[in-house]
């Protein structure tokens, strides 16, 4: 296969998949070296998921109470249920007043104390009120900042690009395809180094709070491209989900004071973590509500509970959560102010994704070896800075954090780094997947085998998980998959071809889904978000330890070698709330 | 919940296949709570998938889903069928040189934007700590940093369809958000550039942008304070 080299083919020292927070930061920080920097996305930039982050970005600026790196680390250690890496949270609180201070000094406008300085409001699992905001639309204006600060710096974009392949070999990056959605055709990008930064896999569920663009798709080159992917199997769903839509209500309504209520208005939180109540770590508060709905007390016997704002009092809902109540008002006609929100737990944060170490290199097996050239930040990645259980706004931060250390680390890369030549027929594996879409003979759609998959997700691996359930499910995935190998697309055409994204979507769905599956059945403990009824207890005997999973012939290969990183003075301990 | 009948008809555009847009009807049924994101949803995935169209958060911050429909531009995400009946007209955002159906090409939305120098500019040296800025002080500021570029604004403005130099309403709110940000040092800069016949003196104050702006931002009266300030620089 032919290229048209003067169109389609590309040189650039470093080259960035997903122009979210992590991302954009990259870049930015690449761009300000001299080195030539092009952000490869699937949307505007200022589309990527980071903006609907709405309540805080996590710093320890005590700003509104006392507060300590140490504490945040501490925070950060038991909301993970002790599964994170713990040299990665040190160098994370260490770096997070920095990012933030950066971030002011670009222009976020950041709400403010009555004496000028950023504002901070309390949130799930943090000792102190660590989330800097900027009212409930925290994650919009760092977005939009950032991307106002690429353009200053002159990052190349490359809009509505879908990446279709990594281009790895003998353990070295050499770039990437990746398809013009606007107007066809494939283009390849040579690069240095390269940076997976695709957010988070949510859509692989019904009820998400994810956007439609967050199908996993950088989990799902790397599996394909030969390399793991570790602790799958954690995703953790978020309490506040609006009902059946699953859109997100910030944790800001319970750092602002809001309750929540089963259906005989008891906040039932004083059940579960008496101490922290409704901000308990999203893990606990989600499964609380599970359970309330299980146990016949959601709503007039439903599955739903009440979020409610009535007591905060309208200006307080009006100036600090204008979002959360518009969301509500437009998508439910629930008035805030008046009524109590119906919400369920919705499926929020990967956990789990591309494992890297500290200098957020890709790393191809338990023992660190590093995949040369190959970057990974953000949600995307797996460092791993969150376990098992992400602590509320630690997320904005991580992505800022190491979205900027990877801008360092790919700026030295490059400096000291030569192009590694292409593979011989660099075009091979993306073209194969578009014309099989496009002039294939098969009769399968992937609008009715995406929805199975998503129903049947949240039926069998949402807050509680059995082995029953889920030997189901990977019965149903591998049925899914069989079928999607005769999916072909109504749409043959190359401009804007939404039919034929989609369908390489869903194979990317298929493709990680599995890995969540399987690690989730091999690991018989319950720990952070992933909770089993059949093993209901945390087990550090056994399981204090990463899954990474490789896809092998075929064959989800699992390995349990990598082990987790644990100072002394951090030992694992009852964690209660 | 019930399911609705609905009359759906949308402008249909195939480059390389369709020599101008052209309407096409689908009758289908959606549940009565239905967004028209669910609508066009339904269309793709159940009827025709070559039927193309932005979306990606759903709920409204992302600003992927700007379109017209039944004659107005709202996102399609946020917005309710009951709104408008049993018949929707869909269409992509005039003033857009549409790419196919319902997407249109938005780098000259984005370019403006790069015009005004979109970035906090600053001829001091930054402190250890965050700048101070009081509340009063970023209240001047506040409802201009929701916009979402989701060029809804710039879709229903009658001085920016026949003038494609016009910096429009989102790059020159955007101007209004650094210019007022008390951090910022580089209003000067900026005035400059938005003292223009492609500038702040081309919005004629015709108040679409504030109805057509899903954040319900007051645009207008931004836009306004901008020509006061410029006036007030070049005395």
């Amino acid at each position: 296969m032919k290229i048209d080299e003067a169109r389609n083919y590309h040189k650039i020292d470093a080259v960035i998949v997903g122009a979210g927070l992590a991302g954009l930061r990259a870049a930015l920080e690449v761009a300000k070296s001299g080195l030539s920097v092009a952000v490869i996305s699937k949307v505007y930039p200022t589309r990527s998921h980071s903006g609907g982050a709405q309540g805080g970005i996590a710093a320890a600026l005590a700003n509104a109470a006392e507060d300590s790196l140490e504490s945040h680390m501490f925070d950060t250690i038991k909301g993970s249920d002790y599964l994170a890496d713990q040299d990665i949270i040190e160098r994370f609180v260490n770096e997070a007043l920095k990012t933030v201070y950066e971030f002011e000094h670009m222009g976020v406008p950041f709400s403010r104390t009555e004496d000028g300085r950023i504002n901070q409001r309390p949130f799930g699992g943090h000792s102190s009120p660590r989330a800097c905001f900027a009212q409930d639309v925290t994650g919009h204006v760092l977005l939009h900042t950032l991307y106002e600060q690429c353009l200053q710096h002159n990052v190349l974009f490359f809009n509505e690009f879908q990446v279709l392949s990594l281009l790895v070999s003998e353990d070295v990056s050499r770039g990437l395809v990746a398809w013009d959605i606007r107007n066809g055709g494939l283009h390849i990008f040579h690069a240095r180094a390269v940076l997976l930064a695709t957010g988070g896999y949510g859509r692989a569920w019904k009820v998400t709070s994810n956007a439609h663009a967050n199908t996993g798709d950088g989990v799902a080159l790397v599996l394909e491209a030969g390399l793991p992917l570790e602790d799958m199997e954690f995703v953790q769903f978020h309490p506040t989900g609006l009902y059946k839509h699953g859109i997100l209500l910030s944790e800001a309504a319970r750092g602002e004071g809001a309750y929540i209520i089963n259906d005989k208005g008891e906040r039932f939180m004083k059940n579960y973590a008496a101490a922290k109540m409704e901000l308990a770590p999203r893990d606990i508060v989600s499964r609380s509500e599970q359970t309330e709905i299980n146990e016949g007390r959601g709503i007039g016997g439903k599955d739903y509970v009440y979020l409610d704002l009535r007591h905060l009092g309208r200006q307080k809902i009006l100036e600090r959560l204008p979002q959360v109540y518009d969301l509500a008002l437009n998508y439910l006609k629930v008035d805030g102010i008046k009524e109590p929100i119906p919400i369920q737990p919705t499926a929020h944060y990967s956990m789990g994704g591309i494992p890297a170490n500290v200098r957020t290199e890709v790393i191809k097996d338990a023992s660190g070896t590093v995949v040369r050239g190959l970057y990974t930040a953000g949600e995307t990645s797996c460092l791993s800075l969150h376990g098992a259980n992400r602590l509320g706004c630690n997320s904005l931060q991580d992505a800022a954090t190491f979205g900027r250390l990877a801008g360092i680390h790919m700026t030295g890369f490059c400096k000291e780094n030569g192009f590694a030549p292409l593979p011989a027929q660099p075009l091979d594996v993306a073209q194969v997947k578009i014309d099989r879409l496009r002039q294939g003979q098969g009769k399968e759609r992937h609008a009715p085998i995406r929805e199975k998959l998503q129903e049947n997700m949240t039926k069998y691996l949402g807050v509680f998980r059995n082995q029953e359930d889920m030997l189901k499910m990977l019965v149903m995935i591998k049925e899914l998959q069989e079928r999607y190998r005769q999916v072909t697309v109504d749409d043959r055409n190359d401009a804007f071809n939404l039919d034929l994204i989609e369908a390489l979507e869903l194979e990317n769905l298929l493709s990680f889904s599995e890995v969540i599956v399987e690690g989730a059945l091999a690991r018989r403990e319950s720990r952070g978000a992933h909770f089993r009824s059949d093993f209901p207890k945390r087990n550090d005997g056994e399981w204090l330890k990463h899954t990474l999973a490789w896809r092998r012939d075929g064959k989800i290969v699992l390995d349990f070698s990598k082990g987790v990183v644990i100072y002394p003075q951090y030992q694992p301990q009852e964690r209660k709330y | 919940m019930a399911m609705i009948e609905l009359s759906v008809k949308i402008l249909r555009y195939q480059p390389g296949k369709d020599e101008k847009p052209h309407w096409q009807v689908f009758d289908i049924a959606v549940e009565d709570e239905s967004t028209i994101l669910d609508v066009l949803n339904e269309i793709h995935w159940q009827h025709d998938g070559t039927l193309a169209y932005r979306r990606s958060c759903r709920s409204s911050i992302c600003g992927s889903c700007a379109m017209k429909v039944n004659g107005r531009n709202v996102l399609a995400c946020e917005t309710p069928i009951h709104r408008f009946g049993s018949k929707l007209k869909i269409e992509p955002l005039s003033g857009f040189d549409i790419i196919k159906d319902l997407v249109v090409d938005l780098d000259p939305f984005f370019a403006k934007l790069k015009r005004i120098r979109p970035y906090l500019i600053l001829d001091k040296p930054t402190p250890d700590k965050e700048f101070v800025q009081s509340p009063a002080q970023l209240e001047a500021i506040g409802e201009s940093t929701l916009c979402i570029l989701c060029a809804a604004c710039s879709a229903s403005c009658p001085s920016s369809w026949p003038n494609q130099d016009y910096l429009g309403p989102a790059a020159l709110l955007k101007a209004y958000r650094f210019i007022f940000d008390s951090r910022d040092d580089g209003a000067d800069q900026r005035l400059e550039i938005v003292n223009d016949k492609n500038g702040v003196w081309r919005c004629h104050t015709i108040f679409n942008c504030i109805e057509a702006c899903p954040k319900k931002i007051k645009i207008t009266e931004y836009l306004s304070r901008l020509k006061v300030k410029v006036v007030e620089n070049s005395l």
